[in-house]
């Protein structure tokens, strides 16, 4: 092991079905650092972490710990603890059922009886150290998220431990309590606590981290002192295009022919969402692609499910065509021929153990009723057809949709949503986690839908692509809409610029 | 190897002919019905004698083992249909249809028999009797469908409430009487229509199979009830509205709970509230864990359910014939339930695909080991 | 927000203390009980004014306790156990049968009600916690298995005869200080079964391991949230097989006590008596979906039930039929009450 290191990871590498979530990453942090893991979303961070402290088991690799002479075999987050590694997750894992202090001291106390008062004193002057607005025999349930994360770091911090992870701590809470982590962080790092720091949020990396490891779909891209790589370079590694390269692609599509002066095909004013994004306006021609643009967490997904109805909406007035309309659930969106690609495939995507056909005639069936389904040779002949149009690997239509790969089953919901033959098409990542292939033949496809009239709107983590298809973009930051760039703003220096905010070159 | 590359393995070592009878969802139910069968042919070849007699109403009838059971599994069958529909689209299971049978029974009665316990006529038409007997237990279905769909209680205790309640409120209906129909024709129903040899039940399940059927095939109900049970979040997104499509399963297993109570209290022209369908709903449960349908919702296959529920039937009526007492009969389910959850369980599965992954590697390795020498 | 005056900002926090689920379903349970107990006494006279009657109660309900107890474990845990009913019912025949035909005494019967109990849960506890099999499911199975063995071992009910198990059968055991005045004046003092006091035992036990042993403490976390408990460090399998072994456990510890109440075994004893435990546990504030729940509330959980059960009895209606309507409208009440307390609690974290 490297000298003053604390942990040091070899190799890394962790499958799922049909993905490879890591792939050989090393890692190593030091005594006394923060050390910053950044990615995008899906280049594995979350994954790493996970399997650092035992809630994944590797696939390769090996894991050293100081004091340890040998690799040690991580199985369980109990073992993680116990090994001297604490973590605060992404999610929030605590139990909502219980106390404050109880959360902060279940499973990691010794002995077989609970000593309320001693856990209850303890997390009382623990919570009133860390200024955390919360009683101790509180329950958890009742507390805001903003309260719960504090609390969940409030746990880790109190471990005696010689790793601390933070997997996005930030994302809920406000200014004053992101300082406060930090002036805990820095403390920390005094005591010799190597901290990995897993964030989004560009400011705060460059305000206490040491060092930066940047990741990029499951592969390392390297390992940086935070003074040698600037923030826009950052950007650029996380993204994949270095930033020197960068040629300005001009969009291959045609825009000479969109009437921006024309009614738009949809129009939205003041759309205010329930899901934590600030009110914006909207608009989209007959043609046109457009794209949201923003880090993870911007809120550039929360805008379109807004638009397609999919979370409830609060107030803001919805034209479509130049005609007011209501979409209140999904069903309004898709009548009045909006389509919808979720982000999260697997989860509001596709229906797993339905079969390749079912898949694909699934949102047409419903617009066309309950009582009206298809036969089976319409269904077959639909399947067929998008199956051949969009060649999508299957042995049969018949297939359980959840056996195909990942550029696959989007490529069904992808049929499908063709197949509703929508007037505007909403993408919400459709190439995120496939193969460069298929990545290739979905942005091709867009540009053909545009050319034939439909409007698209196009949403990526990757910004060439956005740049390839769209000929306007809208970027976000933190749940607000900062910027619109068209025509020769759309270039990748502008767009990352805008992103990371304030430090523009 | 990829995760993706190991999983497919498997598969494809599954293929030919015996791994897609493996995996055809009929097999376990067909398989089970073998092994009675075949059971029952070495122990007493007798119980397939099926004889032409006369009855006591001076026609011809079918009698035998065999009769008894496709008679008797009608309710059970038709059952089956509702909670294969309950189970896809909700996950979970109702175990209130022995209870509402009870108050199905007990409405039909009360229309027939108005105030009067021992009416020397009936004093509706049975077809009335029928049709408000439908809509009450759609009621009672309805209800259990809004506490699960809208109120998000899990199936299994929210029917618990009509499960305590229902046979008190079947008694409460005919004032705790037990009214009796002298009308024979009302025992039609549930026994023989003079003239044609076979129960009348049997009649009525095919009947209940061929509208299912056709509902199957002019509606999107199977697609709808898969996709909701399958992904509530993706059918949300595709337009489904997933608390209406569960509500609705339960309304249509209310509607089959109807059928199944009439011909309960047919065949006897009364009813006993606290002994008519005990214990059904476990049958009926069993019926479509049999037919190889996911306890926990998704895809089903309704001639699996219904399968399943002649399989158990048969079962039933063998270790009748073989004197056994009719409680006892329940520890042989248990184990047959054990043995068939255990099976299916995916960490079993799994640990089994591991093992024997495992043995044809070892046996690899050594064929490369001596090749290797 | 750190500038708020703190000792507003503690007030606050105090009312929501006194809030938690677990303890805001208690205290409705408790409050269901004193009041429907003084509207018995107000509107229905002296009968229940006697302690004996209360304690009757007890007497009736000692295994009923014991059994909803464990189930109430299960369902904090996360799960559900059907089968305890039978199993009960398994007990007294397998009891019954030991004591009188097969010469045995009232030890080695103990020994055969705790060991019936304890198999089940390990065989249940194993499949639910290491297989992941539903609980629903095999304790379904569970349920079906006792039945049939309870007729397999004998199909017929007799009571027995064995002059040990008699006598501790008819062990009264006298409540210091309470008691009533018979018509002749004499102070007649209140008793209770030698089943009670198991009961109370139990209650007191698995009061003190939920409350502050770590397992009980364990099993909140993994009916909370088992991913989040797995992420805190708690071994989650193990967990749920513990809560599972100890609800078998309170089966036959419940079975051994309703065999001493009614001293006779039967294949259809204590038949419905997992519904009345599930009612009793939902009664007395343990919710379905896991981690929350209190043990002394299932006690008035249970209290309530048979309460209510005495009220309609005594109001004259028939009983068996209105106690069972009135025990499901009850039923149905809490857990409407429970879905919108959860209903408002999700909508609270968005």
């Amino acid at each position: 092991m490297e000298k003053g290191a604390v942990l040091e990871m070899r190799g890394i590498c962790k499958y799922f079905p049909g993905v490879r979530a890591l792939e050989g990453v090393d890692f190593t942090l030091r005594e006394g650092e923060i050390h910053a893991l950044m990615g995008e979303n899906g280049a594995g961070k979350s994954t790493l972490i996970k399997v650092l402290t035992g809630v994944y088991p590797k696939d390769g690799g090996t894991i050293n710990l100081a004091g340890h002479d040998h690799p040690v075999n991580i199985r369980s987050p109990q073992e993680a603890q116990n090994s001297g590694i604490a973590t605060v997750y992404q999610e929030i894992t605590l139990c909502p059922n219980l106390t404050v202090a109880e959360n902060m001291y279940i499973g990691r106390t010794k002995g077989n009886l609970t000593n309320w008062k001693k856990i209850n004193a303890d997390a009382a002057r623990l919570l009133d150290e860390l200024g955390i607005p919360a009683m101790a025999q509180q329950q958890l349930g009742s507390c805001s998220i903003a309260v719960q994360q504090m609390v969940a770091i409030a746990r880790a911090v109190d471990m005696d431990c010689k790793v601390l992870i933070l997997d996005e701590p930030t994302s809920s809470l406000d200014e004053q309590e992101v300082e406060k982590l930090f002036r805990l962080m820095r403390d920390l790092k005094q005591k010799g606590v190597g901290i990995i720091f897993v964030t989004h949020f560009l400011e705060q990396v460059y305000e206490v981290c040491d060092r930066i490891t940047v990741l990029r779909d499951g592969m390392l891209v390297g390992e940086y002192i935070i003074e040698d790589l600037p923030r826009v370079q950052l950007v650029s590694k996380m993204l994949g295009k270095d930033f020197d390269d960068m040629a300005d692609i001009k969009s291959e599509s045609d825009t000479d022919n969109i009437d921006y002066n024309g009614t738009p095909v949809y129009e939205a004013k003041d759309l205010t969402g329930t899901t934590g994004i600030k009110p914006f306006d909207f608009e989209i021609h007959k043609g046109e692609v457009n794209g949201f643009t923003g880090l993870l967490g911007s809120g550039r997904s929360e805008c379109v499910r807004a638009i397609f109805g999919a979370d409830k909406t609060a107030g803001g007035t919805v034209k479509i065509n130049g005609k007011n309309v209501k979409i209140n659930k999904p069903l309004d969106a898709m009548k009045n021929g909006i389509s919808y690609l979720p982000e999260d495939r697997k989860l509001d995507g596709i229906v797993g153990d339905l079969s390749v056909r079912d898949n694909i005639i699934l949102a047409l069936q419903v617009m066309k009723g309950f009582f009206r389904p298809f036969t089976k040779a319409q269904a077959e002949a639909f399947a067929d057809e998008y199956i051949k149009l969009l060649s999508i690997k299957t042995a049969s239509s018949d297939t359980p949709v959840k056996s195909l790969s990942g550029g696959n089953q989007q490529k069904v919901i992808l049929a499908r949503w063709l197949l509703a033959n929508p007037v505007y098409l909403i993408l919400d990542e459709p190439t995120r986690g496939i193969d460069i292939g298929t990545k290739v033949e979905i942005q091709k496809l867009v540009l053909k839908l545009a050319a034939e009239g439909k409007s698209v709107t196009f949403i990526s983590s990757e910004i060439d692509e956005m740049i390839r298809t769209c000929s306007r973009l809208i970027v976000m930051r933190d749940g607000k809409v900062v910027g619109e760039l068209k025509g020769d703003d759309l270039n990748q220096n502008k767009i990352m610029a805008t992103i990371a905010g304030g430090e523009s070159k | 190897m990829t995760e993706s590359q190991k999983q497919l393995q498997p598969k494809k070592s599954a293929k030919g002919f015996f791994g897609k009878l493996i995996q055809n969802q009929l097999f376990i139910p067909i398989a089970a019905l073998l092994i009675l069968v075949i059971f029952n042919l070495i122990a007493d070849p007798s119980f397939f004698k099926i004889s032409l007699d006369e009855s006591s109403e001076g026609f011809l009838v079918l009698s035998g083992y065999l009769i008894t059971i496709i008679d008797n599994a009608s309710e059970l069958a038709i059952l089956a249909i509702g909670m294969t529909l309950v189970t896809a689209a909700s996950g979970g299971q109702d175990i209130s249809v022995g209870s509402t049978i009870a108050i199905a029974g007990s409405v039909v009665l009360r229309v027939l028999c108005g105030t009067d316990s021992r009416p020397d006529q009936m004093k509706a038409p049975i077809i009335v009797a029928f049709i408000v007997c439908v809509l009450v237990s759609a009621l009672f279905g309805a209800f259990n469908g809004m506490l699960v769909a809208y109120f998000k209680i899990q199936p299994m205790v929210a029917t618990l409430i009509l499960f305590t309640a229902g046979r008190s409120i079947a008694a409460w209906i005919n004032n705790n009487e037990l009214p009796i129909i002298s009308d024979p024709s009302f025992g039609y129903y549930g026994n023989f229509i003079p003239g044609i040899p076979l129960p009348t039940p049997v009649f009525i399940a095919a009947v209940c199979m061929i509208v299912i059927a056709l509902v199957l095939k002019f509606t999107n109900l199977r697609l709808y009830a898969q996709s909701v049970g399958i992904n509530p979040s993706s059918s949300r997104l595709n337009g489904i509205n997933p608390q209406v499509i569960k509500f609705l399963t339960f309304v249509i297993l209310g509607i089959c709970v109807a059928v199944a109570g009439f011909i309960k209290v047919s065949r006897l022209s009364t009813i006993n509230y606290s002994v008519v369908a005990k214990d059904i709903e476990m049958d009926v449960i069993l019926a479509v864990a049999l037919g190889g349908n996911a306890l926990s919702g998704g895809k089903f296959n309704m001639t699996a359910s219904i399968l399943g529920a002649y399989v158990i039937q048969f079962l039933t009526t063998t270790l009748f014939k073989f004197k056994v007492n009719s409680a006892a009969i329940s520890a042989y389910k248990a184990v047959v339930v054990i043995i068939l959850v255990v099976l299916s369980a995916p960490i079993v599965r799994n640990k089994l695909i591991e093992l024997k992954n495992k043995i044809s590697r070892s046996k690899a390795n050594t064929q490369v080991g001596k090749e290797g020498v | 927000m750190f500038t708020v005056n703190t000792d507003t900002r503690s007030k606050k926090l105090k009312n929501r203390v006194a809030l938690t689920d677990t303890n805001l379903l208690l205290f409705i349970t408790i409050a269901v009980f004193v009041v429907m107990y003084l509207c018995a006494i107000i509107f229905l006279g002296k009968g229940f004014t006697k302690p004996q009657a209360f304690f009757n109660i007890l007497n009736e309900n000692a295994s009923l306790i014991i059994l909803s107890c464990g189930m109430s474990l299960v369902m904090i845990c996360g799960g559900i156990d059907i089968s305890v009913g039978q199993v009960t019912a398994l007990v007294c025949m397998a009891c019954a049968v030991h004591l009188d035909f097969q010469g045995g005494n009232i030890y080695t019967s103990m020994l055969i009600a705790l060991g019936i109990g304890l198999a089940f849960g390990l065989v249940q506890g194993f499949l639910v916690a290491y297989l992941e099999i539903q609980p629903f499911i095999v304790t379904l199975a569970g349920l079906f298995f006792a039945k049939g063995m309870t007729t397999i071992i004998n199909a017929s009910q007799f009571n027995v005869e064995n002059e040990q198990f008699k006598a501790l059968k008819a062990t009264e055991v006298t409540v210091p200080l309470m008691g009533s005045y018979n018509k002749a004046g004499d102070f007649i003092p209140a008793y209770v079964e030698v089943g009670v006091l198991v009961a109370v035992f139990v209650v007191i036990a698995l009061f003190c391991t939920l409350r502050w042993t770590k397992l009980g403490r364990n099993f909140y976390a993994v009916g909370g949230n088992n991913q989040s408990a797995n992420m805190l460090g708690i071994n989650v399998k193990f967990t749920k097989f513990m809560a599972h072994l100890i609800c078998g456990l309170c089966a036959g510890i419940g079975g051994y006590v309703y065999f001493m109440h009614v001293g006779s075994g039967s294949p259809s004893h204590a038949s419905g008596a997992e519904m009345n435990a599930i009612a009793s546990s939902i009664i007395g504030g343990t919710m379905l979906t896991g981690g929350v729940g209190n043990i002394a509330g299932t006690f008035f959980g249970v209290l309530s039930l048979s309460t209510i059960k005495n009220i309609v009895a005594s109001l004259g209606l028939d009983e068996a039929w209105w106690t069972n309507i009135t025990v499901a409208a009850m039923l149905c009440i809490f857990l409407l009450v429970q879905s919108v307390i959860l209903a408002r609690k999700n909508s609270k974290k968005k």
